[in-house]
């Protein structure tokens, strides 16, 4: 049985591996009212879940942080007094203050930085799971929907970018780039990145194409179109909601090791991973110019990790 | 089963070509030449860089140099570097090894740690001890491994001495031990999420209730039936990791100093050494690819429902 | 050897550094032999790196393979610490009128595989390094040499085998007639470009590169690729600069840190590069096992005269940049003490450097401003210093960047190219938006060296294409020149008027901040910021 085979095939994540069109396939199963009823369960799981509030509560801070920078510190992150404030120490007690994370090798503030460097972090995570959501679904759901020989040749191609390793291939995706704004971080990667959407994507449609109102959408003589994207994508997207909130904050961390590789991000732009490059060569000198912006990756990336476990949750009633 | 092996194994071929194209047409690219560089800042003589592009065959047209790549790796000829005029299979041999031992460590920490940890918490959902790994795994996630890499050669190597904070060439096992720990600790948290989540779910499975009903003992329940139904999809993720970690290296091989292929695929792409960027990853993806082949071979062995015709 | 140089030394930026507060060695102190595997007891060891091309002479242009040819091979004449002329296999480089040099080799000097070394394996190598068929990097070297053009045409493949204006006299003498005089052209002779060739090199030069057969103080023993290459101490070498170790083991390092590390635990003898990780505290871990002296080698911004910045610019517009660098600060902070502030075109240790007596070089914010206000200012005040960001240079460009904006308010902006080769490229595609980062490395000790190739209309490595006609003069004067001496005045006179030309911005002179392992002792640096290796004594 090798079609069914293919679907059960693996994710890099894994977790998404498993339940991912169970969930779909018992909302396809009945009426389309009822799909709305799985995304209303959804959300009051969500409200009473305290990971859910927690990360949610963490990532209003940090798009607001990524939005209005300026609300959090008037401090100019570029500016830089060497003579002054080199490698300046923490002053924990000036909360919010420029001094509260001491200076950089620049002497630069290393508070406004952090804050400044949310944007970029946010922007990538963000762009890039839309992105790849929307090229993920579109091949997994043509793939998945029309079969045949589209299938075969959409899904080699699929095989084709997944087998490629993640790290190594956006590292060779960026060097083909002289200028590297955020844009091109996004570009490289989306590039790779849409693959893994597709495969549960096109997984998800598989089952819900054989479901009876697709069929009888087909029978009253609907436009493909319509059928997929009135009748499939709706009950299909539920895994790949959860596969893509989970990847949110995988992206963030993409993002800050290729900048700490040297190959992301580049001065002047300000963004954690630049920091936390530029704060190894402190390790033994000033070691908090390379651990504040480390945690400030770590706990964004922890904020929207429990958010994916918080919707997968929600979305994915096996797991319970 | 047979006729299923070869099957997948026919499909491998344009994944393989396809992958080994992408990289190659990536490469080819990039700006910067890396014939021109070697010159440095000092005078090029555009006669002589000519020259030296023609004798490498970098002087002609794309598809021309992707099919004599190709018909070079059926040759078992992986190129040769530009710049030390060594052959790429030999920076692969030295280089190699190395990577397939610290991935190799990686994984069977992450298996082994990973499902023990797994299970310990997927007998008990939401225990206490339930919530403890799953904060545990949570913050290994979100750490990324360049930062666990130095927290762990600080607090290992310098405050506590255990373990040597750089990898000498020889790359013996206990040198791996912290590299391969702080590689697979990503997966780790996977692996032990997924046990836990399966073994979790598996535990409510009607075929329990029977197993026990039948007045199995409970060794046996566990031993055979819950863990064999449990493993299927630990065993799909781990079967795609091997890849990822390899890939993963190229960050852990870096800060730990290990010269293994990520440390010598970051160097090769500085330098535009093509043809050791594109065999290394052409490697990477042929263990990627033969790791998928043995996983979807082991899921007959674990669920016997799966026959491969 | 130039810019590659002092790329690749810091090109380990990128890795981790290690905090170790473990002093290697211990106490039993009078334990002189080094603990370190696998070295033959009398040999030193250094961190080197894996050389990029087979070591053939004329091949090899980077610090790494370098340091090994420089031991394996022995040109005419080398240089003293102060950039003197200290003739090696030459007995004597004679000249009249700076235009036909006379060659005298010191006789019985023998190859390590005992073939003689004549005149004849001299100008032999000379012409197979220059032959264009032959693809040797350093092959412009030789383009002083009349019948150069015949051997290395512009254009296809060479119309000679041999250069005409190399002739052997005898077994032992030989004379070299130049296409134009070149007073300084002895100097050049002492790189190692010029080193002569065994008959063996010709049978396989391909296995030559991998297993080199030359005529210095030490005999090539392996080369475990990317791993080491040891040497083994000459013991029939009759130059001035015999080894006084039994040998040297060139290891190979993925990052800085990883060979400093080693070097504490002492299984390392010379380490030629502090990490920038390192820095802050090698004082305090070595004590006075420290080298920490400059070189012949000045790293400067360079404006690039095409650009839509700097096209027609005012040169006083420079000068203000220049003084809106805070050189002392950065060099001290920044750059923790790795160079001293540049105060001419030329570094110290050269022939003719001299004080220029000027302020451009000082940090003054307000007349930085001024003189770029009054002078017309920048073109869309807002300049761009383009750099490669795999060399290390991130942190001071940002800083030097920081200090042009706040004391001038010219917007400046890093413009990072992922590597060297990027960097490369876009200078010579005429892409730099506005400046780069230049740095110059001496190839021989006279200030022409920094001027004339730099800054001539159409130089070879005048990647600003700066160009102007008095500079060119004053160039020309100083080639025409009939001595050495009267050759550097002319050029020190050039320099004064660089200064008001502005063709760079000169920020600061390298630095070697080193360090040694008890086990070795003696250990000083040349011209160049290299170790003399052949002076490192074992204890």
């Amino acid at each position: 049985m090798p079609e069914t085979l293919k679907d059960t095939e693996t994710t890099k994540d894994g977790t998404a591996a498993v339940p991912g069109p169970t969930a779909a396939t018992m909302a396809a199963s009945t009426k389309p009212e009822k799909a709305r009823s799985l995304w209303s369960d959804a959300w009051h799981d969500l409200r009473r879940n305290p990971l859910f509030v927690a990360s949610a509560i963490l990532i209003t801070i940090l798009v607001v942080m990524a939005a209005f920078p300026q609300l959090f510190t008037g401090a100019d992150p570029r500016y830089a007094d060497l003579a002054n404030h080199y490698l300046q120490k923490p002053n924990w007690s000036h909360v919010f203050k420029e001094d509260w994370f001491g200076y950089d090798v620049q002497g630069r503030s290393i508070y406004a930085r952090v804050i400044h460097g949310a944007r970029n972090s946010i922007l990538v995570a963000l762009v890039v799971t839309a992105l790849v959501t929307v090229i993920g679904t579109a091949t997994g759901m043509i793939a998945g929907y029309f079969g045949g020989l589209i299938d075969t040749l959409l899904s080699r191609v699929t095989d084709i970018f997944f087998a490629v390793p993640f790290t190594l291939g956006a590292m060779v995706v960026l060097t083909s780039f002289e200028e590297r704004s955020v844009w091109v971080v996004i570009l490289a990667l989306a590039f790779l990145g849409w693959t893994q959407i597709a495969r549960v994507a096109r997984g998800s449609v598989l089952t819900i194409k054989q479901a009876d109102y697709v069929m009888a959408a087909k029978a009253l003589g609907a436009s493909t179109s319509r059928i997929l994207l009135r009748h499939i994508l709706p009950n299909a997207i539920a895994p790949v909601i959860v596969v893509a909130t989970i990847s949110l904050g995988g992206y963030i961390g993409s993002e800050a090791t290729l900048s700490f590789l040297g190959i992301g991000l580049a001065e002047p732009a300000v963004s954690w991973g630049v920091d936390i490059s530029s704060g190894q060569e402190q390790l033994r000198n000033a070691a908090f110019v390379l651990i504040i912006p480390s945690i400030m990756v770590s706990i964004t990336v922890l904020a929207f990790i429990m958010l994916g476990d918080a919707v997968r949750n929600a979305l994915d009633p096996k797991l319970r | 089963m047979g006729r299923y092996v070869a099957r997948r194994l026919l499909q491998m071929i344009p994944v393989f070509i396809g992958a080994t194209l992408l990289v190659f047409c990536m490469m080819y690219a990039l700006p910067g030449d890396p014939v021109r560089a070697l010159a440095g800042e000092q005078a090029v003589d555009p006669a002589q860089i000519a020259a030296m592009k023609k004798d490498l065959g970098l002087d002609l047209p794309l598809w021309h140099q992707y099919w004599n790549y190709l018909t070079g790796l059926l040759h078992g000829d992986f190129g040769t570097q530009i710049a030390s005029g060594q052959p790429v299979a030999d920076i692969i041999a030295d280089a190699f090894p190395i990577t397939a031992r610290l991935t190799f460590f990686a994984f069977a920490f992450t298996t082994v740690v990973g499902i023990s940890m797994g299970i310990f918490a997927g007998m008990k959902a939401d225990s206490a001890r339930d919530r403890v790994l799953l904060m545990v795994t949570l913050l290994l996630i979100s750490v990324p491994s360049f930062v666990l890499g130095f927290l762990g050669q600080y607090f290992f190597a310098f405050q506590l001495g255990w373990v040597q904070p750089n990898v000498s060439g020889e790359a013996n096992w206990n040198e791996l031990f912290l590299p391969a720990v702080v590689l697979g600790s990503l997966s780790l948290a996977y692996v032990a999420r997924l046990t836990r989540t399966s073994i979790a779910e598996n535990l409510r499975a009607d075929y329990m209730r029977t197993a026990t009903a039948k007045g199995l003992p409970r060794r046996r329940i566990i031993g055979v039936h819950l863990l064999r139904n449990s493993m299927i999809p630990v065993v799909t993720y781990l079967g795609t990791d091997i890849g990822a970690l390899m890939g993963g290296a190229v960050v852990t091989e870096g800060i730990f100093n290990v010269k293994g292929v990520g440390w010598s695929v970051f160097g090769a792409l500085k330098q535009r050494e093509g043809a050791t960027v594109v065999g290394i990853v052409t490697l990477i993806v042929v263990v990627y690819l033969v790791a998928s082949l043995l996983v979807d071979l082991l899921y007959a062995v674990l669920d016997p429902r799966i026959r491969y015709a | 050897m130039r810019g590659g140089k002092s790329a690749k030394w810091v090109v380990g930026a990128i890795v981790v550094a290690l905090s170790a507060t473990a002093c290697g060695g211990g106490s039993d102190s009078d334990d002189s032999a080094s603990k370190e595997k696998g070295k033959p007891a009398g040999y030193i060891s250094m961190d080197n790196g894996e050389p990029q091309k087979p070591l053939i002479p004329a091949d090899t242009n980077e610090s790494v393979g370098a340091n090994v040819i420089r031991s394996l091979f022995t040109q005419l004449l080398t240089f003293d610490k102060d950039g003197g002329i200290v003739y090696t296999n030459a007995e004597s480089v004679t000249t009249k009128d700076s235009k036909t040099w006379t060659v005298k080799l010191k006789p019985g000097w023998k190859f390590h595989d005992g073939t003689p070394v004549t005149a004849e394996t001299y100008v032999k190598a000379w012409n197979w390094y220059s032959n264009v068929d032959n693809k040797m990097q350093n092959s412009f070297w030789f383009s002083d040499i009349d019948g150069y053009s015949e051997v290395h045409p512009d254009k296809g493949a060479a119309k000679a085998e041999t250069m005409k204006g190399l002739k052997v006299v005898d077994d032992n003498t030989f004379t070299i007639d130049l296409t134009a005089p070149v007073p300084y052209f002895e100097y050049k002779l002492g790189y190692y470009t010029f080193a002569p060739l065994p008959e063996v090199f010709y049978k396989d030069p391909k296995a030559f590169g991998q297993a080199p057969v030359g005529n210095g103080p030490y005999i090539f023993q392996k080369w475990d690729h990317k791993k080491l290459i040891q040497v083994k101490a000459n013991p029939d070498y009759t130059g001035p600069d015999k080894a006084k170790n039994k040998g040297i083991l060139f290891k190979n390092y993925a990052t800085v840190e990883a060979a400093y590390q080693d070097l504490l635990s002492g299984n390392l003898d010379l380490v030629k590069q502090v990490g920038p990780k390192d820095l802050p505290k090698y004082k305090q871990d070595l004590g006075d096992r420290v080298i920490d002296e400059p070189w012949a080698g000045i790293q400067s911004i360079v404006p690039v005269f095409y650009s839509k910045t700097f096209k027609g610019i005012n040169p006083k517009v420079i000068q203000g940049l220049s003084m809106g660098i805070d050189r002392k600060t950065i060099t001290e902070k920044v750059l923790n003490g790795t160079r001293n502030p540049a105060t001419s075109f030329t570094p110290p240790g050269v022939a003719g450097h001299q004080n220029l007596n000027t302020d451009v070089f000082t940090f003054d914010p307000a007349k930085a401003k001024k003189l770029v206000a009054d002078n017309g200012g920048v073109p869309g005040n807002k300049i761009w210093i383009q750099y490669n960001a795999d060399g290390g240079h991130k942190e001071w460009v940002t800083a030097v960047c920081e200090s042009i904006r706040n004391a001038t308010g010219v917007d400046c902006v890093p413009d990072a190219k992922p590597d060297f080769q990027t960097d490369l490229e876009a200078r010579d595609a005429k892409q730099v938006k506005s400046m780069y980062r230049g740095g110059w490395v001496a190839d021989y000790p006279v200030n022409v060296n920094f001027m004339k190739e730099l800054f001539a209309t159409g130089a070879e490595a005048n990647t600003g294409f700066f160009s102007d006609k008095e500079v060119d003069a004053d160039f020309k004067k100083g080639d025409n020149a009939t001595s050495l001496d009267d050759s550097i005045k002319a050029y020190q006179e050039a320099e004064k008027v660089l200064l008001e030309k502005m063709p760079s911005i000169p920020l600061w002179e390298y630095k070697t901040n080193g360090g040694y392992s008890k086990a070795v002792d003696n250990v000083a640096i040349d011209f160049h910021g290299d170790y003399v290796l052949t002076d490192v004594t074992v204890k």
